[in-house]
């Protein structure tokens, strides 16, 4: 610990920050029942602690790293804390994002049956410190103490309606697979400290592990951040606790709390483990992969808004842990401008993921709000009345789906082009695999687009399905500017993705060994991962063009068109009595990919026959995972239950006869 | 044994006496007998604590033993007499095993306490170790008691019983605990008793009887 770098400003007021988010919660928590107080004052207090904070970690981007030892912990265990260009991106994202959300919270939080609003400031605040406190752990103790106050304050913010059955039970789900992460996150620990006894990150960066301890480490992670994150077969939390927990909450779990997720994966993975082996990558490729299309097939057969959205949250956890398989697997070949232009995407698709699902969850929130409906079966038409959300929604709509000129197409094109660059590798069969897995890649992403296009036609096209829509009202100020700083965060990272990567290029020397574009590719204007005459993408060009395009159409229909009008009834195909639930539904939408992708669900179907007084359908799409992995674990423990419930007989002389037993053996044993 | 002090004989005699009584109250069926046992049991264990403190110069032994004689003779007795004045609980007692079973098992139980003690009482330096077997037996016995019975109040006098086995086996092995120790299991005894007597209305309200078979059906069901 010769050259312990010095603390610096950044690492600081990082620092600050999450004592300012406890200090928060903490009044909040003084001050249970005064929602005014809670809503008007502490969470804008809170987002502009997020603001700062992103501010802050942005500029330390290109920093050496800084380490500091807190007169905090056990005795002879003090936390370490550690700032570097990693942590300082995910801070960037968690700041942001986190600003964005607490500013909707200001109007959002209402008083309800359940959880107090100054105990949700609390919990919100504790939230968004211990993510905080994840990003600069230094040592496995401070990690896992933040990890576990993180699992534990966003369980608490799902269960706010804690009156509702099913909510409960959505947490519980929630909390049990967190603890199997957490135990998978500890054990790795374990491992990584090599017998050294010495928890801090800088032992195990230093620590050799001998034979196959670096690929039960790696699997371990895998596991254990994979239950955060959503990864199948770990991923049937998700969306149950993401529609029940309040939208803000929702959107910064999804946003945010995933992409911590991610960080301890690349924190373990390429910061911790001193060599990477081909399979590692080839594994998280595959089940990165098989993620994404299980998460948009699943998204695309939903009916509730934010269940569809948190399958969607798993398809793009999936493309992110595909794309780290992608780093690990180049590095391992030593192809280091290949792993970087891999980790860049992975980096850049982790910080657009965070902003345009968190700006979707937000929307849902507002739709909620206004209509007190969930289900897509009883929404629609809601760009007339609610034109801000609808507009702000598209956005992220289109982003999520993969258009250009947005941010999501940059990150996913990169991520693709990584594929594509692929020269010949050592590994054959891992040569023959490559193409297979980008075409699954693209197929993930064509049906996102797919989804969103249900989504927002869905819900805010067309006529309302219920006449109760009609009073639905926009969202409040503060909403409104979050929702379109979250936009306009999507617009600018995708026009301007040569900036932001250059600002990323701290990181991905760090993951990688060298920056993904090489000196004099690319500029400002031009994004070329190898070289122009291979592949290169100019949004702003892009985004001109489209703007030309429909300019002139305009003019063109202006000038040429002959300006009379005929107002006439829409043909109705010979049925007069047209009513709003005749349009097409989020379940009619869905059916051919229900279709096409049979075998993926499992569907109970309910008919109506031709002599039906009232005829009824219904479908409920079931996980095929939750019936064949987690119901026989399910029956198996209640089996081994029941066993051990024998020794209940109710009988005190029964129980008196466990323990006079119990005694004679070992007194006869002990003697 | 012509080399034993009289009072290490005289110990030996109410350590043979306190077994019997165990094997007596395990043999009975009347609550009320019980009770007189129990008493019994109390002033031979109040005698023996008096002679191992006159033989051996112990004085807080003395205190021990108008402690044991104060709360075991007299306030334990009278709390049970009227608990079962006020329950109207003067009934037989029906035992789950049949009594002649009940004493073998109990003569098994006074072997393997006697086989289990031999060792420890070869270790002890006290003149009174070779009591120290009685102790556990008493102790057992007491113990299998408590499964045999059905009713609550026997099983409550079966407990105190088995309080008193250890009072002895401690002051045989080691001329007592000290002195808080055995103050402060004096208290608890008798906060045991008073819980106990409250939760006898308790359970009389709930279920108009004593019998613990009642208590059954608090099990959750299949």
């Amino acid at each position: 610990m010769s050259a312990d770098p010095a603390p610096t400003f950044a690492l600081w007021a990082t620092l600050a920050a999450i004592g300012a988010w406890l200090v928060l919660g903490a009044i909040g928590l003084a001050a249970p029942r005064r929602l005014r107080f809670v809503s008007r004052v502490l969470f804008p207090l809170g987002c502009a602690v997020g603001a700062a904070l992103a501010a802050v970690a942005l500029a330390a981007l290109d920093d050496a790293p800084a380490t500091l030892v807190l007169p905090l912990g056990l005795p002879d265990l003090p936390f370490h804390v550690r700032l570097d260009a990693l942590s300082a991106f995910f801070l960037v994202i968690l700041g942001a994002a986190g600003c964005a959300i607490s500013l909707f919270s200001v109007g959002y939080f209402r008083s309800s049956d359940g959880t107090a609003p100054g105990l949700v400031c609390f919990l919100y605040h504790a939230f968004l410190a211990s993510m905080a406190a994840v990003l600069v752990a230094d040592d496995a103790y401070l990690f896992m103490v933040a990890w576990e106050s993180m699992a534990l304050s966003s369980y608490f913010l799902v269960t706010t309606e804690h009156r509702i059955p099913e909510i409960r039970r959505a947490g519980f789900l929630y909390l049990l697979i967190a603890h199997l992460g957490a135990i998978a996150i500890l054990l790795c620990f374990g491992v990584l400290q090599g017998g050294s006894g010495d928890y801090a990150f800088d032992a195990m960066r230093s620590a050799t592990l001998a034979g196959a301890w670096p690929s039960v480490a790696f699997f371990l992670a895998l596991f254990g951040f994979g239950a955060k994150a959503g990864l199948l077969p770990l991923h049937v939390w998700l969306p149950e606790a993401h529609p029940a927990a309040p939208s803000p909450v929702s959107a910064l779990m999804s946003g945010v709390m995933l992409k911590t997720a991610i960080y301890g994966l690349l924190r373990v993975g390429f910061d911790l483990l001193p060599f990477h082996a081909w399979w590692w990558g080839v594994v998280a490729l595959a089940l990165g992969l098989l993620t994404a299309l299980y998460g948009v097939v699943f998204a695309a057969a939903q009916t509730d808004m934010k269940r569809l959205l948190a399958y969607s949250s798993i398809e793009n956890i999936g493309i992110l842990v595909a794309g780290i398989g992608l780093a690990i697997l180049f590095s391992a070949y030593g192809m280091a401008p290949l792993a970087a232009i891999a980790a860049t995407a992975v980096c850049y698709h982790a910080l657009n993921h965070a902003l345009f699902k968190s700006l979707l969850f937000l929307a849902t929130g507002s739709v909620l709000h206004a209509t007190r409906e969930r289900s897509l079966g009883r929404l629609g038409g809601l760009i007339h009345r609610m034109p801000w959300v609808a507009g702000c929604a598209l956005v992220g709509t289109l982003a999520i789906a993969g258009l250009p000129p947005l941010n999501g197409f940059v990150s996913e094109w990169m991520l693709l082009q990584a594929f594509l660059f692929t020269p010949r590798l050592p590994q054959s069969f891992v040569n023959m695999l490559v193409p297979v897995l980008a075409a699954a890649l693209v197929l993930a992403a064509a049906l996102a687009a797919y989804v969103m296009v249900k989504f927002y036609g869905v819900v805010f096209l067309g006529q309302p399905r219920e006449p109760g829509l009609a009073n639905a009202h926009d969202a409040g100020r503060p909403e409104r500017v979050a929702l379109v700083a979250l936009a306009a965060g999507c617009v600018a990272l995708g026009v301007f993705p040569g900036p932001v990567i250059g600002l990323l290029e701290p990181l991905t020397v760090m993951l990688a060994g060298v920056p993904a574009l090489a000196p004099g590719q690319g500029s400002w204007l031009l994004l070329a991962p190898i070289s122009e005459q291979r592949a290169s993408y100019a949004p702003l060009v892009v985004l001109v063009v489209i703007a030309a395009v429909v300019l002139l159409a305009i003019a063109a229909v202006r000038r040429l068109w002959h300006g009379r009008v005929r107002r006439a009834p829409p043909w109705d195909c010979g049925f007069p009595l047209l009513t709003p639930r005749m349009q097409d539904t989020a379940e009619g939408f869905g059916q051919p990919i229900r279709q096409v992708f049979e075998p993926f669900f499992r569907m109970e179907r309910e008919l109506p026959t031709p002599f039906d007084a009232a005829p009824r359908y219904s479908v409920t799409i079931g996980d095929r995972l939750w019936h064949a992995l987690y119901l026989p674990v399910a029956r198996a423990a209640e089996a081994a239950a029941r066993v051990v419930g024998r020794l209940q007989q109710g009988r005190i002389s029964v129980y008196l006869v466990y323990s006079f037993l119990t005694l004679l053996a070992l007194l006869f044993f002990v003697r | 044994m012509a080399g034993l002090p009289l009072y290490a004989q005289l110990i030996n005699l109410l350590a043979a006496i306190l077994l019997l009584l165990a094997f007596a109250m395990l043999a009975q069926r009347r609550v009320l007998s019980l009770i007189d046992l129990f008493a019994a049991q109390g002033v031979a264990l109040t005698a023996s604590t008096a002679i191992v403190a006159w033989g051996t110069g112990q004085t807080h032994l003395w205190f021990s033993a108008a402690l044991t004689l104060v709360l075991k003779v007299f306030v334990l007795p009278w709390i049970l007499y009227r608990l079962i004045r006020r329950l109207d609980v003067r009934w037989d007692v029906e035992g789950m095993v049949n009594i002649p079973t009940t004493m073998l098992i109990g003569i098994v139980l006074v072997v393997f306490s006697f086989n289990l003690a031999y060792p420890i009482s070869q270790l002890a330096s006290t003149v009174t170790r070779s009591t120290l077997g009685i102790a556990i037996a008493c102790v057992m016995l007491s113990f299998l008691m408590m499964i045999t019975r059905r009713k609550a109040i026997p099983q409550v006098i079966g407990f105190l019983s088995m309080e008193n086995g250890l009072f002895f086996a401690a002051t045989s092995a080691t001329y007592g605990m000290p002195m808080v120790v055995e103050l402060g299991i004096a208290l608890d005894v008798l906060v045991g008793m008073v819980i106990l007597g409250v939760f006898f209305f308790q359970i009389r309200e709930q279920f108009d009887s004593l019998d613990l078979k009642h208590l059954e059906k608090l099990k959750e069901p299949e």
